[in-house]
């Protein structure tokens, strides 16, 4: 049974930056000004690299004889584990700054607690992901505060994606059955247990940004059970699994 | 017939003679991503710590380590990919540090920002971007000289 726990929560973690790696990538060329588009393509870059050590070692765990690359290209919407955040689609930058804040403020504290991680496996692949993730932050929360408190065009941009992306923020801090199998042979952190210090990283950089919280309780789950993703995430595999889908067992 | 085996510090040597891809200036044993050399019977084994983990110029490296050893005739070559302990811009080796200067990258300091700008040596320097050309890399300009330039990022 923990074996198939340790599979699902490292599929979690690789989901996660895959997804939102080949979001933040579809900024490519496309970016505002130039030195957005690299720092757009480089944090894609990070997580497109911190997946496959994530992926690399979810099918070492699962020992099916299947590769980092089969897990990203040749699974379908039900079998991704990533959270609703992440397959949310870019809107303008405004949005997919906010939506890289939110993800990086929960990544840095999942990640520092995992270099802690009974497993020596995650440990080192936290290790190395929490210094690039540190990086990530600091970029996106600045940029969430000089866009916030910006002009009256970009802070309503700022409110207007946080009221349409706020409601997918809950989903990281509620636990399962998997989350519980993690905790108790001290693998990672309860699910819950990152809700204050997530919250409090994100109000604070919310809170210079002269942004409001939306007053919703509202919170949309089920991505990273697979149980139901949104509509986006098919769309976006059509995009990322083109090659495997129309040559299949292609390779370099 | 007895197998020729190279003495590690001949091999450190060797791959001081391998350049980065991206930053030819420097060797990859300057960029600190060379973490050992040693021998498993018959098998020359060289350990490697990645950069970035999605750096693009890993790959690259592979090949060109092997390559290089290769060419001085060891043939059975196994390269390890070592995570932990993450690699850090500490682990630059001070030729490697002068040679970025030397280049027109300033070197990564602890403070988190270039010391002065490697064109004219001014100290009045800001931040255009958080990230550059490769991902090890920042943009800075210099307000003495307005010239932008590289900054190796500390991490």
């Amino acid at each position: 049974m923990e074996g198939a726990a340790l599979f699902q929560f490292l599929l979690r973690m690789g989901d996660n930056t895959l997804i939102l790696g080949h979001r933040v990538s579809e900024w490519c060329g496309h970016a505002p000004v130039l030195e957005e588009d690299i720092a757009l393509a480089n944090t894609a870059l990070d997580l497109i690299g911190q997946t496959q050590m994530w992926l690399g070692l979810a099918a070492e765990v699962e020992g099916q004889g299947r590769s980092a690359d089969d897990l990203a290209f040749l699974r379908d919407v039900w079998d991704f584990r990533n959270l609703l955040l992440v397959e949310q689609p870019n809107g303008d930058f405004g949005q997919t700054i906010l939506r890289q804040f939110l993800f990086d403020a929960w990544h840095v504290e999942m990640l520092r607690r995992l270099t802690d991680s009974s497993d020596a496996r995650i440990a080192a692949i936290a290790a190395k992901a929490l210094k690039e993730a540190r990086y990530h932050v600091e970029r996106s929360g600045d940029t969430v505060i000089g866009l916030g408190d910006g002009t009256d065009e970009s802070h309503a941009r700022m409110q207007a994606a946080l009221d349409r992306l706020w409601p997918y923020l809950g989903e990281m801090f509620h636990g399962d059955g998997v989350d519980e199998a993690m905790e108790k042979a001290a693998i990672a952190p309860a699910a819950e247990a990152l809700r204050a210090p997530v919250s409090e990283r994100i109000e604070a950089v919310l809170d210079k940004a002269t942004l409001s919280i939306p007053e919703t309780r509202h919170a949309r789950s089920g991505g990273k059970s697979g149980v139901r993703h949104s509509e986006h995430l098919g769309h976006l595999l059509t995009q990322m699994q083109w090659l495997q889908r129309a040559y299949p067992g292609a390779t370099w | 017939m007895v197998a020729l085996r190279p003495a590690p510090d001949d091999v450190w040597g060797w791959l001081d003679l391998v350049p980065d891809p991206e930053i030819p200036v420097i060797s990859v044993v300057d960029l600190g991503i060379v973490r050992d050399v040693g021998w498993d019977g018959d098998t020359l084994v060289v350990a490697l710590t990645p950069t970035y983990s999605g750096c693009p110029a890993t790959a690259i490296i592979s090949l060109e380590i092997e390559a290089a050893l290769r060419a001085r005739g060891v043939e059975d070559i196994r390269l390890e990919t070592r995570i932990a302990p993450p690699w850090t811009t500490d682990w630059l080796s001070e030729k490697g540090r002068a040679r970025l200067e030397e280049f027109g990258i300033a070197p990564p300091e602890t403070a988190g920002g270039p010391k002065r700008c490697p064109r004219c040596g001014g100290a009045d320097l800001e931040r255009i971007s958080q990230f550059g050309s490769t991902p090890c890399k920042a943009q800075w300009r210099c307000r003495d000289c307005l010239e932008p330039f590289d900054y190796f990022k500390c991490i």
